[in-house]
């Protein structure tokens, strides 16, 4: 069960943080991700102090929200990603990112472990071709994640193979819905 | 609720990459919470997100960061509750954020015709209102220098390029010029984001125009 190439399990970090607050598992989690993203807000523009001051919060937000990461939908890399980027909006453009509705399992459910299994999957499918992709393809995506790629720009083709992670999030809804009905 | 118009890739992206302005995003967050496969969609291009982020060069957190965030946490488990039911079963929490209660009890202000809209408080150059349209009727010709997003919350309207209903969004740029009219029958109520001000096309509306930042 890994979440990424260098085999710690984050979701089971991420489960710990939410079912018994462990401090140990946070402080591993810190120090992969805290670095990343603040790297992250400093090449989408930071200041080194902004984005110290943000990661600081982004980390502090995956503690308090954990019971709202959901490994069937996300890895914590990409739950992490949209917690850093909402914030850096709050930040730096004195604006919001307003979210979807959040749809979670509740205190009783958790989503099917091959579920789980088959979104890590996906994840590694999707590092790879990312790895593959020519050079200028590669900028064009970094651009429009790290920079601000203008409307017509985006409406370029990414290229990149995201159809069956997206099936796979979609069938994971479907279950989570009926779920929560 | 079967939705047939949807986000386009190029929206969503902005949204995953963070780079919409408020109003717009309010929109897609919306419309997100109404259609899954736009849900699904979205956390795909989050996925790419992720990995890009993962694979930034990483920059050390100053010494003690840890210590500090630790000590700020709150260590009581948080026990998941249910999510909300919506206050309002057509304002999913998004929109409810900045709406409050029910659409009913928001500060409309009368556009003539029966047509009724508030604006949004959202930041950024973008602007967001809600658009309550009587069955039937039309909202009056017009026209946009930038984008504008029709999200329907209730009811369904027409316009010249097809028939929006619940859930359904629509995108037009400048080059559409449009007459949309609420369909026959229960009141049409939109939420609509615009990046600049609406031209109308008629005299009356026109004049109206500056005083409710249209």
């Amino acid at each position: 069960m890994t979440d990424k190439s260098n085999g710690t399990d984050w979701v089971a970090l991420m489960r710990a943080i939410r079912d018994h607050r462990d401090e140990a598992a946070f402080a591993e989690l810190f120090q992969h991700f805290a670095p990343r993203v603040k790297g992250f807000l400093m090449k989408s523009g930071s200041t080194e102090s902004q984005a110290e001051e943000c990661a600081q919060d982004v980390m502090a937000t995956v503690w308090q929200k954990a019971h709202l990461f959901d490994p069937s939908r996300a890895s914590a890399a990409t739950w992490i990603f949209t917690i850093a980027r909402n914030r850096r909006i709050d930040g730096l453009r004195k604006s919001r990112q307003p979210e979807p509705e959040d749809l979670f399992w509740g205190p009783d459910a958790e989503p099917d472990q091959a579920d789980v299994y088959e979104m890590q999957q996906e994840n590694d499918r999707l590092g790879r071709a990312i790895a593959l992709l020519p050079e200028a393809q590669r900028a064009l995506i970094e651009r429009a994640f790290f920079g601000d790629l203008t409307h017509r720009e985006l409406a370029v083709e990414t290229g990149l193979p995201l159809g069956t992670i997206k099936s796979r999030i979609r069938l994971a809804l479907e279950r989570l819905r009926q779920h929560m009905s | 609720m079967t939705i047939r118009h949807h986000i386009s890739d190029a929206l969503l992206t902005a949204y995953a990459a963070g780079s919409l302005p408020e109003a717009f995003s309010l929109v897609v967050a919306t419309h997100l919470s109404l259609c899954d496969d736009c849900r699904a969609r979205a956390a795909a291009l989050d996925a790419v997100g992720g990995r890009l982020m993962e694979e930034a060069a990483p920059v050390a957190l100053s010494e003690g960061s840890l210590a500090a965030v630790m000590s700020r946490l709150d260590r009581r488990i948080e026990v998941p509750a249910r999510p909300a039911r919506r206050a309002d079963p057509r304002a999913p929490a998004p929109l409810a954020d900045y709406v409050g209660g029910r659409l009913e009890d928001v500060r409309w202000r009368a556009l003539g015709g029966g047509v009724r809209q508030a604006i949004l408080p959202t930041g950024g150059e973008a602007i967001a209102r809600l658009l309550w349209i009587p069955g039937g009727q039309a909202v009056p010709d017009h026209g946009h220098r930038g984008m504008e997003l029709t999200l329907v919350l209730q009811g369904a309207f027409r316009d010249e390029t097809d028939r929006f209903g619940p859930g359904d969004l629509e995108i037009a740029d400048q080059e559409l010029e449009h007459t949309p009219a609420a369909e026959a029958g229960i009141d049409c109520i939109c939420l609509a984001a615009t990046d600049a001000p609406l031209r109308f096309n008629s005299f009356l509306p026109k004049l109206v125009q500056p005083f409710f930042r249209i």
